[in-house]
């Protein structure tokens, strides 16, 4: 069965080389290959982005006592986009960092131990905020679960709200989203693909085929 | 109620193939015969016939550790190792330290009846290398002793090994050294260098042995008398008793299999099974000792068969015991080594693994000759047989043998004992 | 081998700093009021420790205990080992019991390895004999990386300690590339600095032993570091110091005369701290000899890491069990 890479993977600690690290695409030197189609172009996610940091800032009332964390690896990107918009417009910056959820994933044991994103929580904590959670793309809702758990064991959070760029469906778990750049229905035989500026070098979605490499 | 046999074409240490015609327990003659009514015949196409081997240091653990090895199973092991007769080390409990000890053992190898059983007489008494034993008693006792060693443990005293080297010239003995100097040895546990600093296990340096040698051969020169080196491990070693030699000192020296194929690499993995005393060394000394046998420094191999129940090797590397069997496999190992490497023919391999032995162990009408009128006890060894060594089918009754895995050269297929077969077909008979 | 750790020399660079990222990320835990993850629930780790020692044990424990795992405490004293049970005995009777993971301290050089062939679980070596102590190791290098600004949260632009040098020294991974670190003490009997050589080796580091000859191993020429007599001239070439404990049993087998004079030429005491860079850090791994290898104000001294040591021990071993344990058992 081929590895399914969700981040860097070990087999405990074998001496093989690590991936690039923090990435789980191929770099985005290489071409879409054919049969993949992409779906948002740059402006397209620029202007979801935009949409959205203007969606946070209604709901939060002007962003008050709230804070977004995004999941690694490509939440964290978007968090940070998020944070600038918004400070842009509200002429004040919006405490924002990164909470990695490898260790409350439920399937660690199907893989080999994975190396951990990073976990940065703003100086003020969580306690009592509202804290939007932001990640590229929402499939089964695990990834939150796991994230909510990780908020759990972090402090109490007022609130929590979910952002993310793509929602692709076949929800597992009763989560669902507060913001969302673009619904894409998909199959589950589909593979939808987020490259990142910060990440990949440039910005588009990707629809496409699973194919031998996996979810590649 | 001897029996005739005739051995159709062996090749007498190598050479060309001949018949072998065995009566009334002697070699009747070497050469094309007809068989005479009533012998028994022996295909022998393609093997080797060597004399029985002699092997100068066998550990039989009975009395004391028959848990081990007993009289019996040690010498069947010997037997389906080639050899004819054994020299069986003093290290037993109670000691063989006494007339009546040695007396017992030597007694328990005749009734076993698979080999010659010759007890090494302990030098000191209780091997505690303060009390010179009763060297005299166990010469004159039916067991007739002529070596004497305290193996397991080093006559370090240098006044005690003079006065031992000076008392058994009354009665043409040899004192056969364990070489170990006791102080720079303490908690020893493998050679030191590269691979005890890796391993973290307690260096024993080369030097403990070869200043021991070098002081003992120093000796025995000084009092005019015979000196034996057992089981010797190091190239400094080999050196040493090269000079000896070259005074025209009464200098011999024995090497075991063992070190003539195996290195301290071994150990890496920290199994017991490749612990022994003295310990594996490096390639360097390896190739050392087997130019030292080839060309005749080391007088011969001995097999230091030292056999320990599991337990006493299942265990972490300290605490595990000292040894390695090694009767049932010394014949494979000498041709892996020195034969199929071109060091020492077939011949040379009766010289050392028989004649010589014989010689050092004083042993009247035994080892070494394929000749009419020599007592028939020789062994048919097959060198184009090859299979991996299995220590659970061994006749002995431990398994702490280090080429367990390994694949190797060569087959005993019989062995006679002054005319009667030990040995048929690769099995007792 | 990658199923265990036994040994620092079967790590790789990479495996090496998986292990202080992973550490970098979870020391944090110890700062929070929920100090728990439960990536390790239900599994079983076993200590088994046949030497005394409570620091290590209770470093495993926590680590172990921080990640949900269900920890089972086994000490040599008064239990069947003290009666004669043997090791492989001992081992089976954890194999009975499901330990996922045993973490063995031993007097003897490679007791785990010999554990390792007798249990499916994974071994994690806590020390055994003069052989190796690979989480001590790697908690000493995960305290230099954090003190030179080479852990991942110092090189992501937080302010840390200077590197010495210029930056462009620091290897973009982050390893211990330029470093210069000083081991002092029995390195023959240690398995401490066994460890260390191999794993600063691997990370890059400059390695320095310095002892009286008695207490290097003869084989030393072959290891990857250098050698010195002369613990003086060392000093100022040092951005790293780790002193190593002595045991003054070694003086009565003539490894040097007195404790007084193995102190004089081998001691760290006020005036050679003074002699180091502005930078460099004194550690060891304890337990100290206040006095014979280290001064009392050199061990409380600011330069002085011994005692974060122990806090990051607990992250090391935390990062250790993850990795071996968190995921999907044996090789993919």
């Amino acid at each position: 069965m081929p590895a399914v890479n969700h981040g860097p993977g070990h087999p405990g600690l074998a001496s093989s080389p690590a991936p690039a690290p923090a990435s789980d695409s191929p770099p985005a030197s290489s071409p879409a290959p054919a049969s993949r189609k992409v779906v948002l172009e740059p402006e397209e996610i620029r202007r979801a982005l935009t949409r959205i940091a203007h969606e946070i800032l209604e709901r939060t009332d002007g962003g008050a006592g709230t804070v977004l964390l995004g999941i690694p690896t490509r939440g964290v990107p978007l968090a940070q986009r998020l944070a600038e918009r918004i400070e842009q417009v509200e002429g004040r910056p919006i405490p924002h960092g990164s909470l990695d959820i490898t260790m409350y994933r439920d399937d660690l044991r199907l893989r080999p131990a994975r190396a951990l994103g990073r976990t940065e929580v703003p100086a003020g904590g969580i306690d009592g905020a509202i804290v939007v959670l932001v990640d590229d793309v929402l499939y089964s809702g695990r990834t939150v679960r796991a994230a909510l758990d990780a908020l759990n064991d972090l402090g109490r959070p007022r609130s929590v709200q979910l952002a993310v760029l793509i929602d692709r469906g076949h929800r597992e778990l009763p989560v669902r989203p507060d913001y969302v750049g673009k619904n894409l229905p998909t199959s589950k035989q589909e593979v939808v693909r987020v490259m990142l500026t910060e990440v990949d070098g440039a910005d588009a979605v990707l629809l496409g085929r699973a194919d031998s490499e996996g979810r590649e | 109620m001897s029996e005739t046999w005739l051995i159709r074409g062996a090749r007498p240490l190598g050479g060309e193939p001949a018949d072998i015609l065995i009566r009334d327990g002697l070699i009747d003659s070497i050469g094309a015969a007809t068989a005479p009514a009533g012998a028994q015949a022996i295909g022998a196409d393609g093997l080797i016939a060597l004399p029985g081997l002699v092997d100068l240091h066998t550990h039989l653990r009975e009395p004391g550790r028959e848990d081990a090895e007993t009289v019996e199973t040690g010498t069947r092991a010997a037997a389906l190792g080639g050899f004819t007769a054994v020299h069986a080390m003093a290290n037993t409990d109670p000691v063989a330290d006494t007339a009546g000890v040695v007396e017992q053992i030597w007694r328990l190898g005749r009734q076993a009846g698979h080999c010659d059983v010759h007890p090494v007489g302990a030098v000191t008494v209780g091997l505690g290398g303060a009390r010179l034993a009763e060297l005299g008693a166990m010469a004159d006792s039916a067991a007739r002793v002529r070596v004497f060693s305290d193996d397991g443990k080093c006559v370090s005293d240098a006044v005690l090994m003079r006065r031992a080297l000076e008392y058994v010239k009354a009665f043409d003995g040899v004192i056969a050294q364990h070489a170990q100097e006791p102080r720079l040895t303490d908690g020893a546990q493998l050679n030191e260098g590269e691979m005890s600093a890796r391993l973290g296990l307690t260096g024993w340096p080369a030097v403990a042995e070869e200043a021991i040698i070098a002081r003992d051969c120093l000796l025995a020169a000084h009092v005019g008398s015979a000196l034996h080196i057992c089981h010797v491990s190091t190239a400094g070693s080999v050196e040493i008793i090269r000079w000896a030699k070259g005074k025209g000192w009464r200098v011999t020296a024995e090497v075991t299999p063992h070190h003539l194929l195996l290195t301290d690499s071994l150990a890496a993995g920290y199994d017991p099974v490749y612990k022994v005393n003295p310990p594996l060394r490096t390639a360097a000394d390896v190739a050392a000792l087997r130019e030292g046998l080839a060309d005749g420094t080391i007088d011969c191999v001995a097999t230091d068969h030292a056999p320990h129940p599991v337990e006493d090797k299942e265990t972490e590397w300290d605490t595990a015991a000292f040894g390695m069997t090694g009767l049932e496999t010394a014949l494979r190992v000498v041709q892996q080594a020195m034969v199929d490497t071109g060091l020492l023919d077939w011949a040379g391999v009766a010289d050392r693994m028989s004649r010589r032995p014989a010689v050092i162990g004083r042993l009247a009408g035994a080892g070494g000759e394929l000749a009419p009128g020599q007592p028939a006890s020789l062994t048919l060894y097959d060198p184009a047989a090859r299979d991996t060594v299995n220590p659970a089918t061994h006749a002995s009754r431990s398994r702490n043998s280090p080429f367990g895995g390994m694949e190797l050269p060569g087959r005993v297929v019989a062995t006679f004992l002054r005319g009667i077969p030990t040995v048929l077909d690769g099995k007792i008979a | 081998m990658n199923r265990h750790l036994i040994s620092a020399g079967d790590l790789t660079r990479d495996d090496a700093l998986l292990i202080l990222d992973t550490a970098d990320e979870l020391a944090q835990i110890s700062d929070r009021p929920i100090k728990k993850l439960p990536t390790l629930r239900g599994r079983t780790v076993v200590n088994l420790f046949f030497e005394d020692s409570t620091r290590t044990r209770i470093s495993f424990e926590a680590a172990a205990k921080r990640l949900s795992a269900d920890v089972i405490n086994f000490s040599a004293k008064g239990s069947s080992v003290a009666k004669g049970e043997s090791l492989k005995d001992t081992a089976l009777t954890l194999e009975a019991m499901g330990a996922d993971a045993v973490i063995v301290r031993h007097s003897a050089s490679g007791a785990p390895q010999r554990l390792a062939g007798w249990v499916r679980g994974t071994v994690v070596n806590a020390g055994d004999g003069s052989h190796e102590h690979p989480t001590q190791a790697l908690l000493d290098s995960f305290t230099i990386r954090r003190h030179f600004g080479r852990s991942a949260s110092s090189r992501a632009g937080a302010p840390g300690a200077a590197s010495p040098g210029s930056a462009s020294r620091v290897p973009a991974d982050g390893a211990l590339d330029g470093l210069r670190v000083t081991i002092v003490g029995d390195v023959l009997h240690s398995r401490v600095a066994r460890s260390n050589v191999l794993l600063l080796h691997t990370l890059g580091a400059d390695v320095t032993l310095v002892a009286p000859p008695t207490l290097l191993p003869v084989a030393v020429g072959s290891w990857p570091c250098s050698v010195s007599y002369d613990f003086d001239s060392a000093l100022p070439k040092s951005d790293v110091v780790m002193m190593l404990r002595v045991q003054q049993e070694r003086m009565n087998a003539a490894y040097f005369p007195s404790v007084r004079e193995y102190s004089r030429r081998y001691g760290l005491d006020a005036a050679r701290m003074a002699q180091l860079p502005d930078q460099a850090i004194v550690m060891h791994p304890g337990p100290m000899n206040r006095g014979v290898e280290i001064a009392a104000e050199v061990a409380d001294s600011a330069r002085s890491t011994i005692v974060e040591q122990v806090a990051n021990g607990v992250s090391v071993r935390m990062a250790v069990l993850y990795l071996l344990l968190g995921g999907a058992e044996g090789e993919s």
